[in-house]
């Protein structure tokens, strides 16, 4: 069997995130899995124990400052080095930002196609995305060279399967044109030990009806009895309530947790975009009228300074 | 400084959209067809750069003749010109291709700094900024919630999930803006008027080098096989808050197991 290349998605806090196991598992139906690591030195080792137990039979390291150093650029290239010399059934990497920035590169450099954002692989390399505010389904497949698909972190279940994984380090040849962009700092911004907002099986968010940021506190709390991550709507995002790293919607994150709270959301449109394929949506608002209520599962119509702190005693009471 | 915008019109996302019955490509003709929202807050920040430092804004969009709307009003927020790449050839095109293209005519503009959004709101792909600098050899800040220009140092923060980056590059470049970076301008009464005269340069396929074939269907990497409308959530059950409401929503979430 041809090898399939996942391009590891890693972060210094959480070490291999959940998008990856789930690229692996997706992987082990298209054919002999290889992880590709992108880092500082020492990036893949540290890695290699959690990519073996999903199935990693080998790993690929390309490692130091000439990667770690640079935005993108040298990624893709190692990368289309790699996909001229093994010839792989199909190229995953995540749907995140830096996974389609690489992804985009490398199609160009190959003169190749790629797909985005799906969230079901077939063996046959067809995809399948959900497109327009969750609104539509489509199936889609690469029709020139081989499929470079990007996939949308809580899209399958990651399963393990144990594989002792050889690492072989890639000599990494990089031009100037891959140097162009210095990445010259990286700051980490809190957000506590909550999970990844995209892979989070469990997203608490907070609508214009939180009221200002001291208030966000009360969707944190909830957020943490329940151990999920934090999310906001535009409209509390572009009050500065909350950063925009954690926006849900149209102009920011797609989520798809097992359960959803939106807390003093209203439910337009454009975030409903962003968290439409949850499976499970909980709504409190005091407006009974209120859009998000036509796609809640269940819905509470009342004040959530009073209805979350309820929750929040009725938690931990049921948690002792 | 030459900084070019590109921008891209799209189905207005706050409307029902749809993939067209025929060949499933986005649906145009019926939609409502608006500025990809993202665009403007690059507009706002190429605008604001000719302020501080000088220079000229051109709008890049590539699109049916329709496009023309959105073109005109992208320059009533105040840029100098436009150019506007279209041709029949183009229905159907990937994102692969529509770099090609959009490369092709950024190769007739000499153009100091690119400015795009981070994405479009119909395809969400995000991949253009680095496809275009991958077939230009110029520089990619992406992602930027903050840019600052020094000459031709460009220093971007780059939002991430962790943070974000700092990121440092010499023009030329091409940068791409989320919609925290700025507040974008509305169009004076003044600016509007001035739209309508301002040049708008049509470009063809040919005028650009590029064969019809390596563009729209014919030239596709990827094809859509078929699409279907996703059912419809229904809603569960409304409680009305009688000061139980939280202890209700608990029960229902331990009901589901989430408790």
């Amino acid at each position: 069997m041809a090898e399939v290349l996942v391009v590891v998605e890693a972060s210094q806090a959480a070490g291999v995130k959940k998008v990856t196991l789930e690229m692996l598992t997706i992987a082990r139906s298209l054919g002999d899995v290889s992880a590709v690591v992108f880092g500082g030195d020492g990036a893949a080792s540290a890695l290699a124990g959690k990519l073996g137990e999903y199935g990693g039979a080998k790993i690929y390291a390309a490692e130091g400052e000439d990667i770690d150093g640079y935005l993108v650029a040298p990624k893709a290239t190692v990368l289309a080095d790699l996909v001229k010399r093994v010839q792989p059934a199909a190229v995953l990497l995540g749907s995140t930002q830096e996974g389609k920035e690489i992804a985009g590169r490398l199609a160009v450099k190959l003169d190749n196609g790629l797909l985005t954002d799906a969230v079901e692989l077939a063996a046959d390399g067809t995809a399948t995305q959900v497109v327009f505010a969750g609104s539509t389904i489509v199936k889609s497949k690469v029709t020139k060279g081989v499929p470079i698909v990007t996939i949308r972190p809580n899209s399958v279940t990651p399963s393990p399967q144990p594989a002792s994984p050889q690492v072989e380090q890639l000599t990494v040849t990089v031009g100037d044109t891959d140097k162009l962009t210095k990445v010259v700092e990286r700051v980490a911004e809190q957000k506590g030990s909550r999970p990844e907002l995209t892979e989070a099986s469990i997203v608490v968010s907070g609508g214009r009806g939180v009221g200002n940021a001291d208030n966000f506190k009360l969707v944190e709390g909830l957020a943490d009895l329940l151990g999920g991550a934090v999310g906001a709507s535009r409209a509390a995002v572009d009050s500065g309530y909350y950063p925009h790293q954690f926006q849900v919607g149209q102009t920011g994150k797609t989520v798809s947790p097992q359960l959803y709270v939106a807390l003093g959301i209203s439910g337009a449109i454009q975030h409903r975009a962003g968290m439409q394929t949850s499976k499970t949506i909980v709504a409190v608002n005091k407006d009974a009228e209120a859009p998000i209520f036509e796609l809640a599962d269940f819905g509470v119509v009342g004040d959530l300074f009073k209805v979350v702190p309820q929750a929040d005693e009725e938690i931990k009471k049921r948690q002792s | 400084m030459n900084i070019v915008v590109l921008v891209k019109q799209v189905p207005d996302s706050g409307a029902e959209r749809a993939l067209s019955a025929t060949d499933n490509t986005v649906e145009r003709g019926s939609a409502n067809n608006v500025i990809n929202e993202m665009d403007e807050y690059a507009i706002e920040e190429a605008l604001k750069i000719k302020e501080a430092h000088g220079g000229e804004v051109t709008i890049l969009t590539m699109g049916p003749d329709r496009a023309t709307e959105s073109i005109r009003k992208a320059l009533s927020m105040g840029p100098d010109k436009a150019v506007h790449v279209t041709d029949e050839a183009l229905h159907g095109s990937c994102a692969v291709a529509t770099s090609k293209v959009l490369a092709a005519a950024l190769g007739t503009l000499n153009a100091d700094l690119v400015i795009c959004g981070a994405e479009s709101t119909d395809g969400r792909v995000q991949v253009m900024p680095h496809m275009l600098a991958e077939r230009l050899g110029v520089a990619a800040l992406t992602g930027a919630r903050k840019l600052t220009v020094d000459g031709s140092t460009l220093t971007a923060e780059r939002q991430t999930d962790e943070g974000y980056e700092v990121v440092t590059a010499s023009t030329p470049a091409v940068v791409s803006v989320w919609d925290t970076i700025n507040e974008p301008r509305y169009p004076s009464f003044k600016g509007i008027m001035a739209a309508k005269k301002k040049p708008v340069q049509t470009l063809s396929l040919s005028d650009l080098g590029v064969a019809a074939d390596e563009v729209g269907f014919a030239g596709a990497t990827s094809e859509v096989v078929s699409s279907s409308k996703r059912p419809p959530r229904s809603a569960g059950t409304k409680v009305i808050d009688e000061g139980d409401g939280g202890a209700k929503l608990v029960e229902f979430l331990a009901s589901e197991k989430f408790v």
